[in-house]
């Protein structure tokens, strides 16, 4: 098989695909963490602050996933397939939260009567911890694995999604997004609210180290197949350690308000946790919990060579461009943010 | 119940076409955009600054419906037409990845600097931001409409597998970029957009016009708005003409129904309004008698394909359907052509806005190149019928296997409900707008002074922050 840097091709793709995932994760991330800690604003001008901060760029940052799932729709459609209509209901929950999400944002400051910003405060809330929770609990469900048959159909229904193990991810998706946002608005934010946010910033840390102890540990008792790879190549371990390490590191940022590293390394843990649950999947992409045959690598998935060998260099092409014009747009955008007539 | 594929037919019919009211006006109204801030850096009038401001405004509004409602798009590839997905994932997902990273990033990332940039950035970074915003929304259309194209009129593949198993291979990207319909379909579909942007902007200077409202800046948008209009009109003709020729030499079926040809080999009449009875495989309405035969073959009676030509399971159900879609379209495309030539006509003669009968006419005349829009789309998704993608693999193979009827109704229903809420919501937000108009900055000597009275009196009423 063809292979670059010594990567063949699908395993390349797969990489690419974590890659936009990974991005997803780290910029949407805080955008809809900071969707979920709204509420705890109690005063008009804070809520409109903590909007504004995230005014010119999350609509950017949902465009990771766009190009995520089209990576995965073109790379895996199989597994794009499978996996989108194996999930049929969450997705279609998550779609429509996005869209409230979307006009939350967009309607809350066009008019200026309390009840009108109050039910859009709400309605951004609601949908910014819905979205997360539904990512984390899909999450949760491809770690374990879900039930698949030969045909790559699903036998299960929606019950399947809703066992402990899935909705802990979920809810440590939704610390880790909280803790990602509170980390934001508190570098873009000055005065009360700043003060505000240094508490509620703390308490996130809490909320997240206590989750991801719970999730780790369960990981490691209940889902024995993410960590089989790591036990036949043990300078793999050196992962989970850089993760508890980074963990300490964002408490410690945070506690000496250095809070761009904290930053930092809220987007880093993101990105390991991401990588370590790629090293449990590969080479597989969808695992059946009916027998492991069922399961979909990513070999039994991909498209074509020539296929995957267009769509790489057209990542190739397109990531810097993407990279750099977000660098441009967080740059024009940078510090504390200030209210003004074209504000929301 | 009703089944699975016709719960998923109509779900991504319904949601399509809700989605379809906004891209087009994006990008026409993108288009206006950098004419209106073009013309105030060569011109350095302020008017033309609170013109593009005040556009931004809507066109944010509409941008950001448009973004959400097109995600959905997205993923019901996956949720409900997985096999679908599978048989086609190999060709179409190269147009619908470079979608993303070259299109979608690009509009999205200088959307930001396009709304909240104006203090931030100078004005040429500004300007070039509008033109990033513009262009990707135009890339954007250009790899969805190939992409559908390829469904239309595929190349540049091959079959690989069996049955269940097969899907579509790409042999070569650019032949499957360029195949036959690609650049007839999206010149046709970019200008369709114009158009629905351009009338937006003179709707809306024709009311305030008719309202004697901010009459200066309403005249300058108005100008932009045909400008853009006009051309746009004009060259729908030859696209529209370009667009009957593929489908004539590709999709004879679909050209039949068009037409409501039954014949299997008979001179074509072409119909300016009509009814087809499917049943009796008969077409009455005002004709012109051998006219498709001359527009395909280049004689009034030249023999043309006729339905009955294709077995019933090879040929679209729904001929009167798609023979009135595509009649509309074609209806109000000459009717454009009309009211813009008019326009410009007594522009010319410097008549034009005292006209308020036409002003009028104008204000709601932007439904028409939005109808026009989804007629010509329906007619040529229905037109393709039974095939999702064309002479290869058939809507009725293309479902998600394991999902369920009651699972679509509630999304269908879910979606329903808050597609009507948004579409309230957007009707709410874009009267309020259009009701504050462009904010002015006084800088005109030549302004009555009851006209700037009423300025001063916009002015002390901002809109809320």
């Amino acid at each position: 098989m063809e292979t670059i840097l010594g990567l063949d091709l699908p395993t390349l793709w797969f990489l690419v695909i974590g890659g936009l995932i990974t991005g997803y994760g780290v910029l949407d991330g805080f955008d809809l963490g900071a969707g979920s800690l709204h509420l705890f604003f109690n005063k008009e001008e804070s809520r409109r602050i903590a909007l504004n901060a995230i005014g010119p760029v999350w609509d950017g940052n949902e465009v990771w996933l766009v190009i995520a799932g089209g990576a995965l729709f073109a790379g895996f459609p199989l597994v794009y397939g499978t996996i989108l209509s194996t999930f049929y209901i969450p997705f279609m929950l998550f779609l429509v939260a996005l869209i409230f999400r979307a006009i939350s944002i967009e309607f809350r400051s066009k008019e200026p009567m309390a009840w009108w910003r109050k039910m859009w405060d709400i309605s951004y809330m609601a949908s910014s911890t819905l979205i997360t929770l539904l990512l984390g609990l899909i999450l949760g469900n491809l770690i374990q694995g879900i039930p698949i048959d030969a045909t790559h159909a699903f036998t299960g229904d929606l019950f399947t999604f809703f066992n402990p193990y899935a909705v802990l991810i979920a809810f440590t998706t939704l610390s880790l997004f909280m803790l990602h946002g509170a980390i934001y608005l508190v570098m873009k934010t000055e005065n009360r609210l700043y003060a505000k946010l240094t508490v509620l910033v703390n308490n996130c840390s809490k909320f997240f180290i206590l989750c991801f102890i719970l999730s780790s540990m369960s990981t490691l008792i209940y889902i024995p197949h993410m960590s089989e790879e790591f036990k036949q190549n043990p300078w793999l371990f050196a992962l989970p350690l850089l993760a508890v390490l980074t963990v300490l590191n964002i408490k410690r940022n945070i506690d000496a308000r250095k809070y761009f590293t904290a930053f930092v390394f809220s987007s880093c843990i993101t990105a390991i946790l991401l990588i370590l649950f790629a090293i449990g999947l590969y080479p597989n992409i969808v695992i059946s919990t009916l027998d492991p045959a069922f399961s979909i690598s990513i070999y039994d998935a991909a498209s074509s060579p020539k296929s995957l060998r267009i769509m790489l260099l057209m990542a190739a092409i397109g990531t810097p461009l993407v990279i750099s014009y977000t660098i441009f747009v967080f740059w024009t955008f940078r510090g504390k943010v200030k209210l003004n007539e074209m504000s929301y | 119940m009703p089944s699975v594929e016709i719960l998923s037919r109509i779900q991504f019919a319904f949601t399509i076409a809700f989605h379809y009211i906004y891209p087009p006006l994006s990008i026409g109204l993108g288009v206006c955009l950098v004419i209106m801030e073009g013309m105030y850096l060569r011109t350095g009038n302020k008017m033309y600054e609170d013109i593009t401001r005040f556009w931004i405004k809507i066109f944010a509004l509409i941008f950001g419906i448009g973004v959400a409602t097109g995600i959905v798009m997205e993923f019901e590839f996956g949720t409900n037409w997985a096999t679908y997905s599978r048989y086609v994932g190999d060709v179409f997902g190269s147009a619908l990845a470079a979608e993303g990273i070259f299109a979608f990033a690009l509009e999205s990332g200088f959307l930001g600097i396009l709304i909240f940039g104006w203090n931030r950035v100078g004005k040429g970074v500004h300007f070039f931001s509008t033109i990033m915003v513009a262009l990707g929304s135009i890339f954007s259309a250009i790899w969805i409409v190939v992409a559908n194209s390829w469904q239309q009129t595929p190349t540049g593949y091959v079959i690989e597998g069996e049955g269940l198993e097969a899907r579509a291979i790409i042999t070569d990207f650019w032949e499957m970029v360029f195949n036959p319909s690609s650049v007839d379909r999206l010149s046709h579909v970019l200008i369709g957009a114009f158009l629905a942007g351009s009338f937006l902007v003179m709707s809306v200077a024709a009311w305030y016009i008719v309202k004697d409202r901010f009459v200066t800046p309403a005249k300058a948008m108005f100008k932009i708005g045909l400008t853009v209009a006009a051309i746009s009109a004009l060259a729908q003709l030859f696209t529209g003409h370009r667009s009957a020729e593929y489908v004539s030499e590709y999709q004879p079926a679909k050209l039949a129904a068009m037409e409501g040809h039954f014949d299997s080999s008979g001179v074509a009449d072409m119909y300016i309004v009509g009814w087809v009875d499917k049943q009796s495989g008969h077409t009455a309405g005002i004709r012109i008698p051998g006219g498709l035969s001359f527009l395909t073959h280049g004689s009034f009676s030249a023999p043309v394909t006729g339905l009955k030509a294709f077995p019933e399971n090879e040929r679209p159900g729904a001929v009167n359907f798609v023979f009135q879609t595509y009649h509309l379209m074609v209806a109000i495309g000459v009717t454009l052509i009309g009211l813009t030539l008019l326009a410009l006509y007594l522009l010319w003669k410097k008549k034009l806005f005292n006209r308020k009968w036409l002003m009028t006419i104008f204000v709601w005349a932007v439904l028409l190149p939005q109808i026009a829009n989804q007629a010509g789309w329906y007619a040529a998704e229905v037109g393709r019928q039974p095939w999702v993608v064309y002479g290869l693999l058939r809507t009725s193979d293309a479902l998600s296997k394991d999902v369920k009827a009651n699972q679509v109704i509630f999304s269908l229903v879910l979606f329903t409900l808050v597609y009507t809420l948004l579409f309230i919501l957007f009707l709410y937000l874009l009267n309020k707008k259009i009701q504050h108009g462009p904010a002015m900055t006084l800088n005109e000597e030549e302004e009555s002074d009851e006209f700037s009275k009423r300025n001063i009196k916009q002015l002390q009423a901002p809109e809320h922050p």
